[in-house]
């Protein structure tokens, strides 16, 4: 029996509510969605929040819509739906994927996309009960002095572990937030910052309301989404994204966008993963690729976008020689750390065999 | 910061239930240790194992990490509230058939997790039976037996039979 800390429940009906409500209790409140990660972490006595400011009530905050050039998700949408969604499927397929292999179908459906940009990080020695980890001298991230996976260091290597980000980042999505001085948008890998103990950049007050990713090849070319000369398939495109690019390398083209998702988790049901692999690009009629885009994460305190893959890719086709080299750069820039308790060479040897995966789905069929 | 307790009004199983109960307490806690439902169970108490699943609004949810606020307007039902008056639930029904509860104590949270996967999809295949239940553990049957049963149960539910009696 795990006995949640004392504190009041505060359900706004109102983004406006919500925000004075975070600004009134300012470090004493801490925003729940689908309170999945929340719940279990104040349980294990990792945060003693005396307010919880409930989001799942507020209407502004839920919805998966077209805005300008972008898909809009609302903040608490939860994952099952963002999974189940017609034109997430179709068009951002590793994205419904990821959002599908989170957890089990219970925490999918309270789980939310805001909360899963916001994971905690996690570690074998930070998930655990406080009777645990004051056994054990508790560690830097949280009451103590001491990494018990660097031993040396000062520094925090908790592994992000949250699902969404690689393939949002893949896509090249913003996460947009308002606070009390207003609203701001970073790109999702901006976001993140290299810091096991709060890793990402988000203020005291701030709530993510969405996330924008760009439809097509033009409006994310910038990292902004909206306002590109461009002609998108007209709306409710089952077949994908599709785009008409003027003055593209190769000429006035189609471009379609595919992603693929591949995840390594001990127990496919439920667990957490021990690494996840998102990749996008787009795809011209004779599989020739623009903007290869390969994210991994649950290795360090933040998603890592593999680099180099531009010289091996850009304007190639995936071919099989293609994909083995994508897979053995990725493989050299990734190094698992102690922080999940899996040997953290037979992670390594898995960096290539799961880049491999996603990137067939990629070239042959979207994942799902 | 102590525990302040506050008044919760909840409808669970079609009854208006309502209790006053400690700020900080979950759905769970105030179902066994407030209203006396003592069915859902408390396994890992910390959304790992699905022995809390209950339906709110006919959503199969951990209610170990619900706060009971978030019950407020929904309807609850437990495994206590699954049987109807002419007798269990098909799926109850056949889990007792197919022998698919050794120990039982994953249960209460497995069946309520089949029966909202057949509220929503009368015809499940073998894999969607599977995926619905892949947040419940069970450490004794194995699982086939309870995937048989929820598939006897959605039969019988389609073809109306109104029990299983014959087979007894
Ligand atoms: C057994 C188990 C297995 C799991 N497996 C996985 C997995 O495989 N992959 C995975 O990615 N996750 C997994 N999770 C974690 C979790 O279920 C998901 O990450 C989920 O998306 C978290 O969302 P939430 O809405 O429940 O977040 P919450 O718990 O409500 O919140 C998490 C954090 O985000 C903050 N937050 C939430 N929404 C906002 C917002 N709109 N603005 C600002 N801050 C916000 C909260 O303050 C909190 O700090 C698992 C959890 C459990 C219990
Ligand atoms: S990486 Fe080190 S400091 Fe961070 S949670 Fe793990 S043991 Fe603690
Ligand atoms: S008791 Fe709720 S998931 Fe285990
Ligand atoms: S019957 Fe014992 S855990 Fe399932």
């Amino acid at each position: 029996m795990l006995r949640l800390p004392p504190h009041e429940y505060h359900r706004p009906r109102s983004l406006d509510e919500a925000v004075e409500l975070l600004h009134r209790f300012g470090d004493d409140a801490m925003v729940i969605a689908g309170g999945t990660d929340l719940i279990p972490n104040m349980k294990h006595r990792l945060f003693e929040p005396a307010h919880l400011v409930g989001l799942k009530g507020i209407g502004e905050l839920r919805g998966i819509r077209r805005e300008g050039g972008a898909l809009a998700i609302g903040a608490a949408e939860t994952l099952a739906s963002v999974a189940r969604h017609p034109e997430v499927r179709g068009r951002f397929a590793a994205l419904a994927a990821a959002a599908g292999h989170v957890a089990g179908p219970q925490l999918r459906n309270a789980g939310t996309i805001g909360g899963n940009l916001c994971l905690d990080t996690r570690c074998t020695y930070y998930n655990q009960t406080e009777f645990w980890r004051r056994a054990l001298g508790y560690c830097l991230k949280k009451d103590g002095t001491v990494c018990h996976v660097t031993k040396v260091g000062k520094k925090c290597v908790a592994a992000h572990s949250a699902d969404t980000p690689p393939a949002l980042i893949a896509f090249g999505a913003r996460v947009e937030m308002r606070s009390p001085s207003g609203t701001r948008s970073v790109p999702v890998e901006d976001f993140f910052v290299p810091d096991g103990i709060r890793n990402n950049q988000r203020g005291p007050g701030e709530t993510i309301t969405r996330i924008l990713i760009p439809l097509s090849f033009v409006s994310g070319a910038d990292g902004a989404p909206g306002g590109a000369d461009v002609d998108a398939a007209a709306g409710g495109d089952a077949d994908g994204a599709v785009n008409r690019i003027r003055g593209s390398p190769n000429g006035d083209e189609e471009l379609h966008l595919r992603s693929g998702y591949s995840k390594l988790r001990q127990r496919a049901s439920i667990d957490f993963p021990l690494l996840t692999v998102a990749v996008a690009a787009w795809v011209d009629p004779g599989g020739r690729m623009q903007r290869l885009r390969g994210v991994v994460t649950a290795l360090g305190a933040r998603p890592r976008e593999l680099t180099g893959w531009d010289e091996i890719a850009e304007g190639e086709a995936l071919d099989d020689d293609v994909i083995d080299a994508l897979a053995e750069r990725a493989r050299k820039q990734c190094r698992p750390l102690d922080n999940i308790i899996v040997d953290p060479e037979w992670r390594r040897a898995m960096v290539p065999v799961y880049v491999k995966r996603a990137l067939i789905q990629l070239r042959d069929e979207p994942p799902s | 910061m102590g525990a302040t307790n506050r008044i919760v009004d909840l409808n669970v199983n079609g009854d208006r239930r309502i209790a006053g109960v400690p700020t900080h307490y979950t759905l769970l806690e105030t179902l066994r240790y407030v209203l006396g439902l003592t069915g859902s169970k408390q396994g890992c108490d910390k959304g790992d194992c699905g022995a809390c699943t209950v339906l709110v609004d006919g959503v199969a949810t951990l209610s170990c990490i619900m706060p009971v606020w978030e019950a407020e307007g929904a309807e609850v039902v437990t495994v206590e509230g699954l049987a109807r008056e002419s007798g269990p639930h098909p799926v109850q029904d056949e889990f007792d058939l197919n022998g698919a509860a050794q120990c039982g104590f994953c249960t209460p949270g497995i069946l309520c997790s089949a029966v909202g996967l057949l509220e929503r999809n009368p015809a499940p295949s073998r894999e969607e039976i599977k995926e619905a239940l892949s947040g419940n553990l069970c450490r004794c049957t194995g699982y086939t037996k309870i995937y048989n049963a929820v598939e006897a149960a959605a039969e019988r539910i389609r073809t109306g039979s109104a029990d299983g009696a014959g087979r007894r």
